[in-house]
């Protein structure tokens, strides 16, 4: 037990380290948003002179960002949306109602998560091509839709499953519809595991670039991980502008996470164990 | 794998209420089917079609048997990039099992001795996981920069000569392997401590009290205990070498520069069937192939090595 104190120092100053590297790039990255292409070469590890937002507002004002910013909320909250309620819906029928073909829809949903999507990219471009879904936001929406229903149906199941059948069965006996049991009564309760599979699927969503790549062509509807490679293209010498794009980039995703940090490592660490 | 729910049988005692019933489940579920039928379902029923299709544009010309596949495989066109990819997607896995998930370990059994700041140093590993491939694979790209990156400043600082690490041919793949490292670390380490977490505060103690070391603790008494995490982080670290993309074609392009030096199935697969920047051409036959090629691959391996590490979880 003698050894413990020093072998704890040990440990923590190793972590210190690891958060050290884990942090350290991120912060020159912000700094380096504040600096002039002459700062950044000539002392790269200085904090900036001035914490002038210049370079940033050159993006805001040059380059289409706030576009592409806009086209990824769309179809990141249309996806979630849908994904959300149609998989609460379809869910809600399979664990709720026994009818005979339930276990089968549930398999077919399950199914899905068994799939990698994105090697089914070619027979899926051909299917949006032939929809006129290509190169629309909608096509987007669909794909991430059909992505993330497999998850969310799953853990939405599961969920309502374990909701005691007393307070429907009160509900009905008392005359309420079925849609008013389930929009009043039932569903309030499901909350917790509707924003477990919104989050799981919404950082996926959000970060997604190979879709965007396929699918996407016109400027106007690209998606910010998509903007962000013809951003880096066009400002390739001026790397205070770079650094700056990259932080702006980054900013949403990492407020949010920092707001909501234990619901989102549950989240995602919980999808990981299916 | 359904219970009976008996409340409900009651109410469907007249034909008209069961009726209703009927109609009322099949509306719930009619969405969310019609968007697996369509875009899951079909797609990859068809992306087994393709494959044995020749292809004019989007359009599936004259059925060619294996052709495709005897050329993905054998033909020296292909063949010779698909070998090569294979193997880097190899060593890819290869050095994330050691070097990423080997950390990940190490970090989340310095975090289960619950130090000061531990939950907070959980939040600081998984903020790089939650940005996007192409946000982290630009960062690197300008600080593995040979003249003006963060990374030979750093180096230069201690005295030692960079390179140009991201366009010689022998440490292009290793750099990026590293930015892959460096971006998800925090995902294993923290399936690795919730496995660590379960473990009962009765078994550690009573190891303790035996005299075990930490090194007989983390090796002899813990790692057999979470070797369901392990199995999870073992098929996810496979399944995410092989289906690498986003990160090699941010940082070295769609042909897996310097020379192919980088060049991986995922890039491969995305030039053969969207073309790339030096031959434009469309080749939806061979990227069927080689996608479904790529998908029995992944999908008998997993399965394999699934069934291989669920069996020691049972044996100890």
């Amino acid at each position: 037990m003698r050894g413990e104190p020093i072998k704890h120092g040990l440990i923590q100053a190793l972590l210190i380290l690891n958060a050290f590297v884990m942090l350290y790039p991120l912060f020159v990255m912000v700094m380096s948003a504040f600096k002039s292409n002459a700062e950044i070469f000539a002392s790269p590890f200085a904090l900036p002179e001035s914490f002038a937002f210049t370079n940033a507002s050159r993006m805001w004002s040059e380059t289409s960002f706030i576009l592409y910013l806009l086209n990824s909320l769309i179809v990141t909250a249309a996806a979630i949306a849908a994904i959300v309620v149609f998989g609460t819906m379809a869910a809600y029928a399979i664990a709720r109602y026994p009818f005979r073909l339930s276990s089968a829809a549930f398999m077919f949903f399950l199914a899905g998560l068994m799939v990698p999507l994105k090697l089914a990219i070619i027979p899926l471009f051909i299917q949006l091509d032939s929809l006129g879904l290509i190169d629309t936001r909608l096509g987007l929406i669909l794909v991430y839709t059909a992505m993330g229903l497999p998850s969310s149906v799953f853990i939405l199941t599961g969920f309502l499953r374990t909701l005691p059948g007393e307070l429907e069965e009160s509900a009905r006996i008392e005359g309420a519809s079925e849609l008013r049991i389930m929009l009043q009564v039932m569903l309030p309760l499901a909350r917790p595991a509707m924003v477990i599979a919104a989050i799981q699927n919404a950082v996926p969503i959000w970060n997604d670039f190979f879709f965007p790549l396929v699918f996407i062509s016109s400027d106007r509807l690209k998606t910010l991980p998509q903007g962000l490679t013809v951003f880096m293209g066009e400002y390739n010498t001026d790397w205070g502008v770079l650094f700056a794009g990259l932080t702006l980039a980054a900013l949403p995703i990492t407020l949010v996470y920092i707001a909501l940090s234990r619901q989102f490592i549950a989240g995602l660490t919980q999808g990981a164990g299916k | 794998m359904v219970q009976a729910l008996p409340e409900v049988t009651n109410c469907l005692a007249t034909p008209s209420r069961r009726w209703r019933l009927g109609a009322w489940i099949a509306l719930l579920l009619a969405p969310g089917l019609a968007i697996m039928t369509v875009f899951v379902a079909a797609p990859l029923l068809s992306s087994f079609r393709y494959a044995f299709y020749e292809f004019h544009g989007v359009l599936p010309s004259a059925f060619i048997g294996f052709a495709n596949f005897h050329d993905i495989l054998f033909d020296s066109t292909y063949a010779v990039s698909t070998w090569r990819a294979l193997a880097h997607n190899a060593i890819v896995f290869a050095s994330l099992m050691i070097v990423q998930n080997g950390l990940a370990y190490l970090i989340a059994f310095a975090l289960l001795k619950a130090l000061p700041g531990h939950r907070l140093h959980q939040v600081i590993i998984f903020l790089p996981v939650m940005l996007s491939a192409v946000i982290v694979g630009f960062l690197w790209k300008l600080f593995f920069h040979p003249l003006f990156g963060l990374v030979n400043a750093a180096l230069a600082l201690v005295g030692i000569q960079g390179l140009p690490w991201l366009g010689t041919e022998s440490t292009a793949l290793g750099a990026i392997i590293f930015t892959n490292a460096w971006h998800w670390v925090g995902f294993p380490a923290l399936i690795f401590l919730a496995g660590m977490q379960r473990i009962s505060r009765e078994t550690i103690e009573a190891a303790r009290i035996d005299g075990a070391s930490d090194t007989v603790l983390m090796t002899r008494i813990i790692w057999p205990l979470v070797a369901p995490s392990a199995t999870i982080v073992v098929i996810l670290t496979f399944i995410g070498s092989f289906n690498w993309f986003e990160l090699p074609y941010i940082m070295a392009g769609a042909t897996g520069s310097p020379g192919g030096a980088t060049d991986v199935l995922g890039l491969f697969f995305y030039r053969t069937a969207f073309g790339s920047a030096s031959s434009g051409l469309q080749d939806f036959g061979h990227g069927s192939a080689l996608a479904v090629l790529m998908f029995l691959f992944i999908a008998i391996v997993s399965a394999l090595a699934l069934r291989v590490l669920r069996a020691r979880e049972i044996e100890t």
